[in-house]
């Protein structure tokens, strides 16, 4: 089992309930082929900052919240799968990988 | 000297204000959870340190915060809320099959003797308990289980529970309150339930006095009487004296029986207290005057109470969880509005005095009486 540092960043409200700063590392374990993906971020997530648990994701169906978007290296991930591989500067912790939250009205 | 703790739900957060027995000058705390959505706050009878708090937000969707210490500091608790089986299917505005969804707690109803039991009300609606304080959450699935479910629809702000009262006398017994199903009564605490609303009326109900269908905004009773029941419905005052078996109307002379709230004088168990609202399309005061009445009779009889209350351009809403009373003598009357207003009564209702101008809107008021 391969572990990478990865670099994260939350939403303000998120940072607040997990009292973290604007960026924290991750310990998160990589797939068969040594790549990172979402859903391994968000489980390291989630088990580091249990009280974010149904904050990004379903509990029961781990889908993305309506209104978070996930990016990295300037491109949206959000509509992908969360078993896909993220881009290698997320993995070597070049980049971080953004929780963000809908810029909507209101 | 006693005093009281006033914790007010609002868009923005929440807000903790606190004065002695007097009611005259308050501390204002706040805004706790600034930013989120406060659905609603209430301390547990048997521990007034005990607070439960609901904080809901569109982006990130439901959180439980619980406090040991009187709202000084808070912990988030457990937020999942997961229906029991298959949830099945309600109905949705245009009458078609619609699936259970869960979208937030709306209120929260501590155990009156252990402070580790609290119940939720959700949208959509059911209602979970936990005995952990909060950690753990588990539907009652009886309610929604005892046949009408698929009958119940939406009101324009959703389908909600929002409403729980515990009986203190009989042990078991339990009532809550829909949008828009109506009244329900438990009375082996919340296996099984039963429809309470022989006597409703609803002129939007295809029928009528249908078993279930009726958008009950609020019910209240006092402790000393908990088989009379009060009932701010869309449109009518309602009063049972039978533990909600049957209803009758008690709106009498109110310029409008449209509202929201609806609550009982600590000490008079006949003396109630609403808001009127002009309509539902106009959720507004009548004229631009915030008026509460309040009538001695169990309704029928309504006096206007408007004495330290804005009495023109006023257009906020009172929505149903934002009004309470105290236990001090004289009884203290709470409501918060939309505009972001809290006003106190410390003399039931015959004066009020703003104690903030400028939160957020208000969406709840809970007092406790602090010894």
């Amino acid at each position: 089992m391969t572990i990478a540092k990865i670099r994260v960043e939350l939403p303000a409200h998120l940072r607040t309930l997990a009292r973290v700063g604007t960026e924290i590392t991750l310990d998160v374990t990589l797939n068969a082929e040594g790549r990172v993906t979402p859903r391994a971020i968000l489980d390291a997530l989630e088990a580091a900052y249990p009280m974010l648990c149904g904050t990004i994701r379903d509990h029961v169906t781990h889908k993305r919240r309506a209104f978070l978007r996930f990016f990295a290296c300037a491109e949206d991930w959000s509509h992908e799968s969360p078993d896909v591989a993220l881009p290698d500067e997320v993995r070597s912790g070049k980049e971080p990988f953004l929780i963000i939250g809908a810029i909507a009205g209101g | 000297m006693s005093g009281v703790r006033v914790l007010v739900g609002t868009r923005k957060g929440a807000f903790i204000l606190t004065s002695d027995g007097k009611r005259e000058k308050w501390d204002v705390a706040g805004p706790h959870f600034g930013g989120w959505e406060l659905y609603h706050l209430k301390g547990s009878p048997a521990d007034p340190n005990r607070l439960y708090a609901s904080q809901t937000s569109g982006w990130f969707g439901q959180l439980i915060q619980r406090s040991n210490d009187a709202g000084k500091t808070w912990e988030p608790v457990g937020n999942k809320f997961v229906y029991d089986g298959i949830p099945g299917t309600h109905q949705w505005y245009d009458g078609t099959p619609h699936p259970w969804e869960f979208k937030r707690v709306w209120h929260l109803e501590p155990s009156l003797t252990d402070p580790d039991t609290v119940y939720a009300g959700i949208e959509d609606a059911a209602l979970f308990r936990s005995t952990d304080g909060g950690q753990n959450w588990e539907e009652l699935s009886g309610l929604r289980g005892h046949g009408t479910g698929p009958r119940w629809s939406p009101g324009a702000g959703g389908m909600c529970l929002h409403t729980i009262l515990l009986d203190p006398t009989v042990p078991g017994r339990m009532f809550i309150a829909i949008s828009a199903a109506g009244a329900f009564r438990s009375d082996d605490a919340g296996k099984t339930w039963l429809p309470i609303n022989k006597g409703l009326n609803s002129q939007f109900l295809p029928d009528p006095t249908a078993e279930v269908g009726h958008c009950v905004h609020r019910i209240a009773m006092h402790k000393s009487r908990p088989g009379v029941l009060f009932m701010q419905k869309h449109w009518d005052v309602m009063r049972s004296d039978n533990a909600g078996d049957s209803w009758t109307e008690v709106s009498g002379n109110l310029p409008t029986d449209f509202g929201f709230v609806i609550d009982v004088h600590a000490h008079e168990p006949e003396t109630i207290y609403v808001v009127p609202i002009k309509s539902d399309s106009e959720h507004y005061p009548i004229d631009g005057k915030l008026r509460v009445y309040r009538s001695r009779t169990g309704g029928n009889e309504w006096q206007e109470l408007s004495k330290g209350l804005p009495q023109r351009d006023c257009y906020v809403n009172v929505l149903r969880d934002a009004m309470a009373v105290d236990s001090l003598d004289k009884c203290g009357v709470y409501f918060g509005t939309t505009g972001g207003q809290v006003y106190c009564s410390s003399d039931a209702g015959d004066s009020w005095t703003p104690i903030v101008r400028d939160l957020p809107a208000v969406v709840s008021v809970e007092v406790q009486t602090l010894p």
